[in-house]
């Protein structure tokens, strides 16, 4: 690794837990960023030349606030001093600075950081772009490569998000223990969010994909300042479990292969033993939460080393349980496709039908009934729903896999004239 | 003489390396590792899972399983253990076990290991 990107890399790595750490001292989301752009520059001047601090985080807040100060006197030449002016003997101050600064500070700085940008009165994708921008530092053109809009639109939508969040004053004081537990929950909100926009992304589209690797990023620092919660744990797992599966996901054409058809020997390994090594540890606590439900999903999919192995009695019944921590449809059709496995497609459909009312315009749920009426030979009806599902596709991607199975229909038995008018 | 190099560096900027660089420099390191495996100097190596992934087991009467890293800098590092788990319920019940030998108040961390190569150093 060259110097330059050692360098890169600490700040990416540094600025959640710096800017946020501005924010506290100047209650200004802008004031902040700009210190913390500041205190960047001067760390690509300087650290070349005297090699970098031991706690560059520790170096950045503290180079940071001295230029948010310096800014804010020029901007207010009226305005009194402030006290600490010892700031600019970096050397002398660096140390107790950074102790000062312990993990408590750093867990609830970063945690008030990433709950302004939850701020329930933006839309999610506002909350997305704002996260990525503010607390990850993406540039504004990376955001817009990802969501595909132009760089002038994110510019727009991030700013307009930005003057929001300042009306609503976000209260500066510790958190108490509800407010905190209550502040992490959206935040790990917003987390999943990120990590499903890039999940979402299809095989042409690795920077929306980069997206998964920043949920993980973001996951293992929050897990870091909040070591012992186990929801947390299982949010990070999931992440950990589902990008693993990555380089299978997709054929050499760009088109989606489905869980049981991937290489198994293509996820990749690492990613697959901390996400089990944290839902282990999550587990211990007994405290049975959406998310770790999730991770036990997928880390059931991970241990079976071939489709065959997979204990498909256990996820039906970690299904069961998150219907009841987290009641939805969609999880009901999830957990239809495991009793397909176990007690075959009649049982799953007669799962799923109750369902239409509430899923009619819900792309999986016709893929998969599309599926299990042509399991059951009910050939004219599986016409149909995969008619429905390709209509409702929300990718080109999409689209093609369920026309693989009207072809593959059509091959087994030709439409009738009557299936032709009600297709 | 055996020696244990113990490896420390920053987790949030190895952490960020891409897959590329990572490959890159493990490869360099393989290059150590074969020249040391031939001359039969090459002892187990290990790479560690992020300490996000670690356990702390607390000696005392009754061991105190907290999750995270070992944190504390009173006490010093003074060996380690490469053991078989099942699970980290039994990675724990080996931990337990282990502290049983003396009453001192020192601490385990547990952590899980991502890359293994088991060497053949003589003993």
């Amino acid at each position: 690794m060259s110097e330059l990107a050692w360098i890169e890399a600490a700040l990416t790595a540094a600025r959640p837990r710096v800017v946020s750490a501005l924010l506290r001292y100047f209650r200004d989301l802008d004031t902040a960023e700009e210190a913390f752009q500041d205190a960047s520059l001067r760390a690509l001047g300087t650290w070349p030349v005297n090699g970098p601090p031991r706690d560059p985080t520790g170096w950045l807040i503290l180079v940071g606030r001295n230029r948010g100060i310096d800014v804010r006197r020029r901007q207010a030449r009226q305005a009194p001093l402030p006290e600490e002016d010892h700031l600019s003997n970096l050397d002398d101050a660096e140390a107790p600075l950074a102790e000062r600064l312990d993990q408590a500070d750093y867990r609830d700085d970063v945690l008030r950081l990433l709950f302004i940008c939850c701020h329930p009165e933006l839309p999610a994708n506002q909350q997305i772009a704002l996260a990525l921008r503010i607390v990850s530092g993406l540039g504004v053109a990376r955001i817009a490569r990802a969501f595909l809009v132009s760089e002038a639109a994110m510019e727009q939508r991030i700013t307009r998000a930005k003057a929001r969040v300042a009306a609503a004053a976000v209260p500066f004081e510790t958190p108490g223990a509800p407010e905190r537990a209550e502040r992490l929950g959206a935040v790990a909100a917003i987390l999943y969010l990120i990590f499903n926009e890039g999940y979402s992304a299809g095989a042409a589209e690795p920077e929306r994909a980069g997206l998964c690797d920043e949920a993980i990023r973001l996951a293992r620092l929050l897990l870091r300042l909040f070591p012992a919660e186990p929801e947390i744990m299982g949010l990070a797992a999931l992440f950990l479990l589902q990008r693993a599966r990555a380089a299978a996901r997709f054929d050499a054409a760009g088109e989606v292969v489905l869980l049981e058809a991937q290489d198994r020997r293509l996820w990749n390994p690492q990613m697959i033993a901390e996400g089990l090594a944290l839902i282990d540890k999550a587990m211990r606590h007994r405290r049975a939460g959406a998310y770790q439900v999730q991770a036990a999903i997928a880390a059931l999919h991970a241990r079976a080393a071939r489709p065959e192995e997979t204990d498909w009695a256990q996820i039906e019944q970690l299904y069961a349980a998150l219907e009841r921590l987290q009641p939805s449809p969609v999880i009901t059709l999830n957990r239809a496709v495991a009793v397909l496995q176990l007690h075959g497609p009649a049982a799953a459909l007669a799962m799923i039908e109750p369902l239409a009312p509430r899923l009619s315009g819900y792309f999986h749920y016709f893929g998969v009934k599309g599926a299990l009426l042509r399991k059951l030979g009910r050939t004219e009806e599986a016409r149909t729903a995969f008619g429905q599902a390709i209509a409702l596709a929300g990718s080109a991607a999409e689209a093609a896999h369920i026309r693989q199975h009207l072809d593959q229909l059509t091959q087994e038995s030709p439409p009738s004239r009557q299936g032709e008018r009600t297709g | 003489m055996l020696y244990a190099i113990l490896c420390y560096d920053s987790e949030d900027v190895v952490s960020a390396w891409s897959k590329e660089e990572d490959a890159a420099v493990m490869a360099k390191l393989a290059v150590v590792h074969q020249k040391l495996a031939a001359a039969g100097r090459l002892g187990p190596v290990a790479r560690l899972l992020p300490t996000t992934a670690a356990t702390t087991v607390r000696k005392g009467r009754e061991a105190l399983v907290l999750d995270g890293p070992f944190a504390e800098t009173k006490e010093q590092l003074l060996g380690f253990y490469i053991v078989d788990c099942a699970d980290l319920d039994q990675a724990i019940e080996t931990a337990q076990e282990l502290s049983r030998a003396s009453s001192t108040s020192g601490a385990y961390e547990l952590r899980p290991i991502g890359y293994f190569v088991p060497g053949s150093a003589p003993g």
